[in-house]
């Protein structure tokens, strides 16, 4: 039941307004009330097994004997009188976590839990400081679980988390628990990397260290050795909250940081382990002329503002300089960029067709019909429709939501049947495999079919003729499309989508740039538009369209780019020599544009120059390369698929001659007016300069530690170069000091990078940041929303002509390790990647002759001289005949050069990697299959 | 248009014919009793267990295979069941009783002597491959302790004296 009405209750003699309808533990912790915990968590109700969270409850005034229950289990009932501070409850807590301790190994200063450990503050705060338990203790073997987690299930006290998140929450089939009493064990059916995109959250979600972070166990460090700022992820457009952290001028892990709206809890796999391309030895320190030499910083400022001064003229006059932007650069260093070679020169830096897709999606975000949900709003959805979009390859954490809305048929008839929706095994059991509505569109297995009600798999063009035909048969306005769906029997699956969605109370339609099929998208804004107008435009809600951006400031770069200037034009008028230079801002340009238009386009220009973190081909042939910082390394805004603007705090310093690239670019002397050049100088910008934070709650100006007030080796970790203490480095650019000085924030989450509180070394501090649980964070900023809605609402789009053609339909496979440039350079992220492969039907395998896991030539359809790639052949069963899906993996693919359409025949196979770390559900296996 | 609902579960090979035609018949029947196939795992790892003697690798995968279900969960059922039997046993199992009651008329003392007798603890098969010793908590014959089962035969008022009879018995009556 969401019910808002307070009520009060009496704990521990004081008299506390409290939510009805929730349980006694969640509102004793949103109060601020120390009560020990295990198998809740805020996000997956209650399931009563650790039984640590007992309380005395009393019947009326004049009982004083009271009964022991378990917080999380009991109702909040109106004048209820409870008492955790009851020795009887005490003594039991304290005897409930004795026994969950008896086979715990006490290896806590070998565990990378220890020091944010969960179950050592219940255990101090339980009172369990002595072990009488000195028999044998139960020992397990340890799994293999892949290159991301560890496995030490000696640690573990059976409270069931890590299943129910990883399983419930997340839909994995890897994990389970087995045996039974003493000897239950969390693990695999046998040893083998952990499949599910999100089981890095079993590292937070686990109270103890049975499941802990490898790659950080490497190079570890504790947390309050840790240096944390707050921080946005950059490996996708969703804009998760995340909190890195460094030791020794080393990234060494992230974690999530809570965002009521986004992230919440969890975060995806590339985000918590792809960030390890930050400490790469390869990155660029110093700036490079074009032969690789080491050019001197104020030389190399002096040659940048050399090639963009000599613009002086416009473009066409052969004299002018293009910038190329970049998606995953922050706001201010492409507003830097933009200003500095004016904003008629400004290009996006992403693929053509993605510029297209983008014009539509913000469009649309301005569309009054529509709104685009956060990820708490899709997660409320009770019908929903993902067109074209493998959701959990391109915005991972958005199909964690899209796994929980389908939740809402479950807690419906929990509603129904008087049950709690926080009594999470009680509304499991009910519901059983009870869903509401997901349907796919798509031309091949996506990772949420396991959850779908209804599938529709063909060839993109198809797609989105029945895309088209659905908006039609949703609202008769909307356009027909021929060729649609011609089954008119009752198992017709349009018919059936367009009830679901047409019967829901919140439907939410998902597509996104990441197949870069403007069709699709103009398909989603159809039925969404469709949908709205059958459900009245009087007092109903908007419907929510959720279009997903592919990086982290796709949105960012599309908002401040005028709508002609895509990458294709930059080319062109660099190659057609309308333009003399240029400069290629965080961008390689041969991921973007076919080989030849770049080649052609850099080797017309009279001086390029590129900005980068890494090497990469665009470095390889520029004039002149400025390395800059990486995304932990400076501060930085980016817009998310919602056009949501938040700020990135710089973590650590980079000691190189790198820079972020608006000082490279920028006459700016500080990170404020780098942002507010976009703010007041670019419209939609205006409402950007509220990310920044208002440093007047801050008591007396005084900074806010990124270190902790442990942190250790101060006075130490600089020994071998010099005895005498240096002096703190000054972060003059944000709220945030780079030492332990100053005023941590221990009340509010003003600027909360890493939470702690008395008592509560783990991440379970968050509760005490949050205005009540789940809540928004007290005083914290959740991002401010740019985009506008006009007044006025779009019109219908008509259908896709109907373009058949010789060959076979190629749109791209993403993959949530290796499609995103940048954690793809990451170690632990390689250790999970494929070699570039193509999906194909058995049917298509078959008739060109293709075996399972050998080479397969790509080659223009109809062009005998046009590119042509070799890949992996992928057989898969649910990949639809006439379309094939190319993963580009970080082999050099020229995947713009080939085209929609695309020949297949048999080739060497390719060395590298395989397809061994591939977790798909319809791998063709045997022969029988193909 | 190819249209699809319903799950896809990712699986391990095995041959496709690992299970027989008459385990499948009654993994068969199970279902029809049962609105939701995870249900009918436990039973069908009970009907793999009749025919084989117990639950290998292979038989778990394949009837995880065969319902649809994902491997690790149907572990956890197997796991979780001390009666299904994820190693191999002997020809009798001897399910013996230390719960309270039993413990009250001195089943330590007689559990000793099986021990003896078979040489093997709880856990164990014996060398001849006979026997399989497993505790059980209760097996409702209280009023008759100390009890245990062979195979699918309750002994009540069990004496130290008996055993060696009793177990020749088991030994000479295997074909």
């Amino acid at each position: 039941m969401t019910d808002n009405a307070k009520v009060q209750i009496t704990i521990d003699g004081v008299t506390y307004e409290v939510n009805a309808g929730s349980n006694l533990l969640q509102e004793c912790l949103s109060l601020g009330l120390d009560l020990p915990y295990f198998c809740w968590h805020p996000c997956m109700g209650s399931v009563g097994a650790c039984r640590q969270c007992a309380v005395k409850q009393y019947r009326n005034d004049e009982d004083n004997a009271g009964i022991m229950t378990m917080a999380c289990m009991t109702p909040v009932q109106p004048g209820a009188r409870i008492s955790i501070e009851d020795p009887q409850a005490k003594a039991f807590r304290a005897g409930v976590i004795e026994s969950l301790m008896i086979s715990h190994p006490h290896d806590c200063p070998v565990c990378e839990e220890g020091g944010e450990c969960h179950l050592q503050d219940m255990t101090l705060m339980s009172g369990h400081n002595y072990r009488r338990y000195d028999k044998k203790k139960v020992t397990h073997r340890n799994q293999y679980l892949g290159p991301f987690i560890n496995h030490e299930m000696n640690r573990c006290i059976t409270c069931y988390r890590c299943v129910r998140f990883y399983n419930e929450y997340a839909g994995g089939e890897d994990l389970s628990a087995q045996a039974s009493h003493h000897f239950t064990y969390f693990g695999r059916h046998r040893e083998g990397t952990l499949e599910s995109e999100f089981s890095g959250n079993l590292v937070e979600v686990c109270p103890t260290g049975v499941f802990t972070d490898k790659v950080f166990s490497e190079s570890y460090t504790r947390k309050w050795d840790l240096q944390t700022a707050p921080s946005v992820c950059a490996g996708c457009g969703v804009g998760c909250n995340i909190a890195p952290g460094e030791r020794y001028g080393e990234l060494r892990r992230v974690v999530n940081r809570y965002h009521d709206e986004l992230n919440g809890y969890f975060i995806c796999d590339r985000g918590r382990f792809g960030t390890g391309y930050v400490n790469d030895a390869e990155r660029l320190k110093t700036p490079l002329d074009g032969a690789g030499n080491e050019l001197d910083a104020d030389a190399a400022g002096q040659q940048l503002r050399e090639i963009a001064g000599s613009a002086g003229g416009t473009i066409g006059s052969a004299r002018g300089t293009i910038g190329i932007g970049s998606p995953r650069a922050g706001n201010e260093a492409n507003f830097a960029l933009r200003k500095l070679v004016g904003e008629e020169n400004f290009h996006t830096g992403y693929s053509d067709s993605e510029h297209a897709c983008m014009q539509l999606i913000a469009e649309a975000a301005g569309d009054p019909q529509f709104h685009n949900p956060s990820i708490r709003e899709i997660e409320q959805a009770d019908a929903v429709l993902v067109l074209g979009e493998d959701v959990t390859n391109t915005a991972p954490r958005i199909a964690l939501a899209l796994r929980q809305s389908v939740r809402n048929k479950a807690l419906e008839l929990a509603d129904g049947a008087n049950i709690p929706r926080w009594q999470d095994a009680a509304v499991r059991e009910l519901a059983q495999q009870e869903r509401s509505p997901l349907c796919i569109l798509s031309s091949g297995a996506t990772r949420l079919d396991d959850v779908a009600s209804d599938r529709v798999i063909d060839t993109p063009s198809a797609l989105a003729r029945n895309a088209f035909e659905l908006a039609h048969r949703i609202d008769s306005d909307a356009p027909s499309a021929e060729g649609g769906s011609s089954a008119e029997d009752d198992i017709d699956p349009l018919a059936r989508i367009a009830d679901h969605l047409l019967a829901a109370s919140r439907p939410l339609i998902v597509a996104g740039a990441s197949s870069g099929d403007v069709d699709l998208i103009k398909a989603a804004i159809n039925i969404a538009g469709a949908l709205r107008k059958r459900r009245g435009n009087g007092a109903s809600a908007p419907v929510d369209l959720c279009l997903l951006t592919t990086e982290v400031n796709s949105m960012g770069l599309h908002l401040m780019t005028r709508p002609k200037n895509s990458l294709g034009e930059a080319l062109r008028k660099l190659s057609a020599g309308e333009a003399a230079n240029v400069i290629v801002l965080e961008n390689d340009l041969y991921r973007r544009a076919p080989h030849a238009q770049v080649d052609a386009a850099l080797a017309a220009a009279k001086a390029s120059v590129a900005l980068d973190l890494l090497p990469n081909r665009t470095t390889a042939k520029a004039d002149l390369v400025l390395p800059v910082t990486a995304f932990s390394e400076q501060q930085t805004s980016y817009v998310n698929y919602e056009g949501r603007a938040q700020l990135a705090y710089q973590v650590h310093r980079n000691h190189s001659a790198a820079r972020p690239a608006w000082q490279w670019t920028g006459d700016f002397e500080h990170f404020r007016q780098a942002l507010l050049e976009g703010a007041d100088s670019i419209p939609v910008f205006a409402k950007l300069r509220d990310v920044l934070p208002d440093t007047s709650s801050l008591p007396g100006g005084i900074k806010v530690p990124r270190q902790s007030e442990r942190y250790s080796g101060r006075t130490a970790m600089k020994a071998n170069l010099n005895v005498h203490e240096p002096k703190q480095a000054q972060d003059p650019e944000s709220a945030l000091a780079f030492s332990m000085e100053g005023v941590p924030p221990l009340r509010d989450a003003t600027i909360l990078a890493s939470t702690w509180a008395p008592q509560w070394n783990s991440n379970q501090s968050i509760s005490k940041f949050q205005d009540e649980i789940n809540g928004p964070l007290r005083q914290g900023h959740g991002g401010t929303l740019l985009l506008e809605k006009r007044t006025e609402s779009g019109g219908f789009f008509p259908p896709p002509v109907n373009g058949d053609g010789a060959g076979l339909e190629l749109l791209p496979a993403h993959q949530i390790f290796g499609s995103e440039e940048l954690s793809s350079r990451s170690e632990a992220i390689r250790k999970r990647m494929t070699g570039a492969f193509v999906a194909v039907a058995p049917a298509d395998a078959v008739k060109h002759g293709l075996k399972q896991g050998q080479g397969v030539r790509l080659s223009v359809a109809g062009d005998a001289g046009g590119v042509s790639v070799t890949a992996l052949t992928c057989i898969r069963t649910q990949t639809s005949p006439g379309a094939v899906a190319l993963h580009v993996g970080d082999r050099e693919i020229d995947f713009h050069g080939l085209g929609a359409r695309v020949e297949l025949t048999p080739a060497e196979t390719p060395h590298g990697r395989g397809l061994g770390e591939l977790i798909v559900s319809d791998l063709a296996r045997e022969q029988g299959d193909v | 248009m190819s249209t699809m609902s319903g799950q896809v579960i990712a699986s391990t090979a095995l041959p496709s014919d690992y299970l027989s035609d008459e385990e499948i018949a009654e993994i068969e029947h199970e279902r029809t009793l049962y609105p939701d196939t995870r249900a009918v795992g436990l039973e069908a790892l009970k009907i793999v267990q009749k025919q084989r003697g117990w639950v290998s690798d292979e038989s778990l995968l394949a009837v995880a295979e065969y319902l649809g279900l994902p491997v690790a969960e149907l572990e956890g059922v197997a796991t979780f069941f001390n009666l299904i039997y994820r190693r191999p046993v002997g020809k009798n199992v001897i399910l013996y009783c230390n719960s309270v009651s039993c413990w009250i008329m001195g089943c330590d003392q007689v559990r000793e002597k099986v021990s003896e007798e078979l040489g093997i603890e709880f856990g164990e098969t014996s060398e001849d491959g006979e026997f399989t010793l497993i505790p059980v908590p209760c097996l409702g014959d209280c009023d008759r302790a100390p009890v245990m089962m062979v195979g699918p035969d309750l002994h009540r008022n069990l004496d130290r004296q008996d055993l060696g009879e009793l177990f020749s018995r088991y030994r000479n009556n295997q074909d």
